[in-house]
């Protein structure tokens, strides 16, 4: 099917997935402040959200295997928006199961917390969607807005609202760099539509102006805040070791990928032609993100923050997969953030785990004979571990992560054959600090004082054991998510503008 | 024989069975962790022992009807089992044998049973995990030795490196952290540089009209197209991860570590099969890959030099070493120099010597690190200077170690010294300088081998704890026994081995000495 997305009611059929998840969260959000404030409440509130994402993946995959297609407009409808919803929206479960958990350990009869991230959620695919600037700006801040508040929401922990002012200041700068640059882009193309924007570059006049120039290097350093690269990425060591464990998952996974999935809408379609001048910038943050992040990880000794640096590096393998700026970069780059999100994510749900109640114990010393008392947890922990590294088998789909990525930098039109090297080399570094938990959990005698972790409560129990699993079996079998992921690709309209008014929203 | 293995259609099954015995054993004992209850300490030690030994006799019985339906007649893959895996990449799960894969399988599966049982009462901790990884351990080797897929291979290298790290890293002696993770660094950065290799062949083997390419062993041999600069790095890609693993001088210095801490059958494993598959590797996609890379005068001299090298400085650092376990650990250096030779001489019977050497290190360094273990065992020390005269209280020991020693060190009636001396002849032939040099080293063997048994064995009893030492037990007995056989067997009746594996020694020798003189022919076409 087609939409013609001039038309407002096929407009919200394409965005039917969307505006469920959008609807649902407003009708949790009334149930929960009619209900009274206590745990069992946000217990069902939590329940209920998981029920919604998985209906909203189930609108997704239907439109997936009816193979919608739109007009190039505001927002796109093409597999590669499908497929980082799903992703975002596995993301998404995986917070809520936990943040359920959280919610009781903690005693924090908090229900608007499953409703921030659903809200979050829905930004996150308007990200994945928009194919107008404009549209990206409105999905970041409807994502933003709700994380800050999500980073504070353990109103007693001073560390917790510490990350909550943190995040919130550095985002709202990163929030003005982007909306400049998007200003500024406007100005030398004359339109927001990034179709538009690929076809008005490729005249000379516009590709050499200072104001495109400009314009791009402040969308990267938008962008670059929110995926936390280098070095843009002080933020969030202290974020993410403040924030609620469960929240601090959420961000690491779910919100850089659908930054992320934006960003690289944005390359392809608005600025195509690699090899040109701001390809380099690119390249050298990807480059300074795989060694600064990995680097700086050794050294840590709390494991919330080593997990914090190890996305700071992640984010900088993803860059590759965006430099690379092909169809396999493409297919690699949803492929790696599949693998990723299950695996930084099911860390941080042990990492909570062995820090409730009050999210203590969270040093890498306190893992330390973690498999005498609980031999499933660290072992699953373990692959984790092993998938962040990359490693075949035991880390699972971490391995084909990274290889996809590499042989998508080396395939590329210009090879980028050093960027697949250090991507090679920072990954051997970065065993040092994923095997030091590996050390610990297995190798290290417990410590005499040290508290056995709390029996874990039903859904962290399945988050943690279903991720496992699936990096294990994905590793084992991958032929069939490769093949998702080599067909899932943005769908790139260069229009030569009859003319202005070139879109809708900028018309108006 | 032949024909009843032909009548259960043997061969079409065997191989991927071989890989899937093991993981189904560690899977009987994942599910009998959890039916059990207990803490998989020492209470889950008689039935863990139980099933993985069981589960590697099967292996082994199984792996056995190889022996038969070998057929040495030709050198193509056989026993081959071809199956989709990732279609997009063009990889498949792609397992075949000849005649230098067969010998290490059965090396293999002979070796693993043995060290279960000579792991049988001293793993006292975590006891049932320990069987599990040593059956994951096992699949990963298997693979290795069978893949002709470079993909499915490098899964499977990188398979056997974790269960062992941990076998080093969690059962290991007391230095047990340092050794495991240098252990593990080594082998993991070597492979990450073949995994770009490999990478990069298979861009470059790509089909220009449909961009479709394979990760196929043979396919890769006909359609990679790489310039002679390219190859030179590509096989230096390899023959670090290779190199490592042998390992050859300079980059052994993991080794006597991971050695010495490992417990007594990761000591076994390591030294009988893991020291293989970086020499398996060289003669498997190394050299037949890249035979005009290999086979540049410099960097073969480089290669034999290192080669030689290590022959004659393990044997040096080994007669200096206090601990037993670390002179072994040493004397491996010295002996898969020895196979490094023999690969690089690149005579029929010089890589046929190599390939001896590596079947026959495997029995003698592994019944040596067996009868240490035993040893250390009994008094919980592996320093020479404890020991002195027990050949009086312990008869039945001090014969098997006489006699595994004796043919570590070559003596004619025992299988080491067809290996070496085959290598010796074959590379006189070609390199007569560096196997001179190499002669030197069977005479340092004598002598570090011959020391350490003579103040273990023969020098005056004059230690009052070593006057009540019990001598070997049935169990003991029976792996000693096992081994005993074959190092005998081999040693006077070689001739059904070398058979074996005269055909594909031969086909690979051809094969890189046609591609380098392909490469030279051509160049001196260009000169022209």
């Amino acid at each position: 099917m087609v939409f013609d997305l001039s038309q407002a009611p096929q407009l919200a059929a394409a965005l039917a997935p969307d505006l469920l998840l959008m609807g649902g969260a407003m009708l949790l959000l009334l149930v929960a402040v009619w209900r009274a404030e206590s745990v069992a409440t946000a217990r069902s509130i939590g329940v209920l959200s998981i029920a919604l994402c998985v209906a909203t993946a189930a609108v997704i995959v239907w439109m997936m295997t009816r193979g919608a297609t739109a007009t190039p407009e505001i927002i796109a409808v093409d597999d590669f928006r499908w497929v980082t919803d799903l992703i975002v929206l596995v993301g998404t479960i995986i917070a809520l199961a936990l943040a359920m958990d959280y919610a009781r350990d903690e005693s924090l009869p908090a229900a608007e917390m499953f409703v921030l991230i659903l809200l979050a959620s829905a930004g996150m695919m308007l990200l994945a969607a928009a194919r107008d600037l404009i549209m990206v700006f409105l999905g970041i801040e409807l994502m933003s807005i709700a994380v800050y508040v999500l980073a504070g929401l353990n109103r007693r922990s001073s560390r917790s609202a510490e990350a909550a002012l943190k995040y919130f200041l550095l985002g709202a700068f990163s929030t003005g760099f982007l909306l400049y640059g998007i200003a500024l882009i406007y100005g030398a193309t004359g339109s927001t539509d990034l179709g538009v924007i690929g076809a008005a570059i490729t005249s000379q006049s516009v590709l050499t102006s200072p104001m495109l120039l400009i314009g791009i290097g402040l969308l990267i350093v938008g962008f670059g805040f929110k995926v936390s690269a280098v070095p843009f990425h002080m933020w969030a060591p202290d974020v993410y070791e403040g924030a609620p464990t469960p929240i601090s998952a959420y961000m690491a996974a779910a919100v850089k990928a659908a930054a992320f999935a934006a960003f690289f809408r944005i390359w392809r379609e608005a600025f195509p032609s690699a090899g040109l001048a701001w390809h380099l910038p690119l390249w050298w943050l990807a480059m300074v993100t795989m060694v600064g992040g990995n680097l700086i990880a050794l050294a840590q000794k709390n494991v919330k923050r080593m997990l914090a640096y190890s996305s700071i590096a992640h984010a900088g393998y993803l860059l590759v997969a965006v430099v690379a700026s092909n169809e396999a970069g493409t297919a690699a780059f949803l492929f790696y953030l599949l693998s990723y999100t299950l695996a930084t994510m099911g860390a941080f749900a042990v990492v909570m785990v062995v820090g409730t109640p009050g999210e203590r114990h969270q040093e890498i010393a306190d893992f330390a004979g973690l498999w005498q008392v609980r031999p499933w947890l660290a072992s699953c922990m373990a692959v984790f571990m092993l998938a962040l590294l990359g490693f075949p088998v035991f880390g699972g789909m971490g391995f084909f992560a990274k290889w996809y990525v590499v042989g998508a930098a080396l395939n590329s039109v210009s090879p980028q054959t050093h960027l697949a090297v250090a991507l090679v080399i920072t990954s051997a570094i970065s065993a040092g600090y994923y095997l030091a938990v590996v050390i610990a959990m297995f190798m290290r005698p417990r410590a005499d004082n040290a508290p056995v972790p709390r029996r874990m409560g039903t859904p962290t129990a399945l988050v943690i054991g279903l991720a496992a699993v699936a990096l294990l079996v994905f590793g084992i079998v991958p032929g069939r998510l490769v093949d998702v992921a080599s067909h899932s690709m943005p769908d790139i309209h260069h229009v030569k503008p009859a003319g202005p008014p070139m879109s809708a929203l900028t018309s108006r | 024989m032949h024909d009843f293995l032909a009548s259960i259609g043997y061969n079409s099954w065997v191989l991927p069975a071989l890989l899937l015995i093991p993981v189904a054993g560690a899977l009987i004992l994942v599910v009998q962790g959890a039916l059990a209850k207990d803490d998989g300490g020492l209470a889950a030690a008689p039935a863990a022992r139980w099933i993985a030994f069981i589960t590697f006799v099967v292996e082994f019985v199984v792996s056995a009807g190889l022996w038969w339906s070998f057929d040495p007649g030709t050198s193509a893959w056989q026993a081959r089992v071809t199956l989709e895996w990732i279609q997009p990449w063009g990889a498949r799960f792609d397992v075949g044998i000849d005649g230098i894969s067969l010998f290490m399988i059965l090396l293999t599966t002979f070796l693993m049973p043995l060290s279960v049982l000579g792991s049988w009462t001293s793993v006292r901790v975590k006891v049932r995990s320990y069987y599990e990884l040593m059956l994951i351990l096992t699949t990963g080797m298997l693979g290795v030795f069978m893949a002709l897929d470079l993909l499915f291979f490098y899964v499977m290298w990188e398979l056997m490196l974790v269960p062992m790290y941990f076998i080093i890293g969690v059962w290991g002696g007391e230095r047990r952290v340092y050794a495991s993770i240098k252990f593990f660094i080594y082998t993991f950065l070597g492979s990450l540089l073949m995994l770009v290799a490999i990478l990069y062949l298979w861009l470059h083997a790509q089909n220009v009209v449909t961009h479709q390419s394979s990760f196929g062993y043979d396919y890769l041999m006909q359609h990679a197209v790489i310039g002679s600069r390219e190859a030179l790095w590509l096989f230096a890609a390899f023959f670090v991860a290779f190199a490592v693993k042998v390992p050859m001088f300079p980059l052994h210095t993991w080794l006597p570590d991971a050695h010495t801490e490992a417990p007594t059958a990761g000591s076994v494993i390591l030294a009988g099969i893991m020291l293989k598959m970086g020499t398996y590797g060289f003669l498997r996609f190394a050299l037949p890959l890249f035979p005009d890379a290999s086979m540049t005068s410099w960097v073969r001299s480089i290669i034999l030099g290192l080669a030689v090298i290590g022959i004659i400085y393990g044997a040096l650092v080994s007669m200096v070493q206090p601990d037993f376990k670390r002179l072994v650990a040493y004397s491996s250096v010295s002996h898969l120099g020895f196979v490094m030779l023999g690969i690089f001489a690149l005579t029929l019977q010089s890589v046929q010597g190599a390939l001896m050497v590596m079947i026959n290190h495997g029995i003698s360094t592994g019944a040596l690190f067996l009868l240490i273990g035993m040893l250390y065992e009994r008094r919980h020390t592996r320093l020479l200077s404890a020991y002195g005269g027990i050949a009086r209280v312990v008869p039945m020991f001090a014969v098997l170690l006489t006699l595994v020693s004796l043919s570590s060190i070559g003596l004619p009636g025992t299988n080491g010294f067809v290996g070496e001396f085959l290598v010796l002849i074959g590379a006189f032939k070609s390199e007569p300088i560096f196997a001179f040099i190499a002669t030197l080293g069977v005479i340092l063997a004598a002598c570090y081998l011959l020391w350490a048994i003579q103040r273990i064995l023969y020098t005056p009893l004059d230690k009052p704890e070593n006057e009540h030492v019990p001598d070997l037990n049935r169990r003991e007995l029976g792996i000693m026994g096992a081994l005993a056989i074959v190092i005998l067997w081999i040693g006077i009746y070689p001739a059904p081995v070398l058979h074996r594996m005269e055909r594909s020694a031969n086909n690979l020798v051809q094969q890189v000495q046609a591609g380098a003189g392909q490469r030279t022919a051509s160049a001196a076409m260009g000169a022209r």
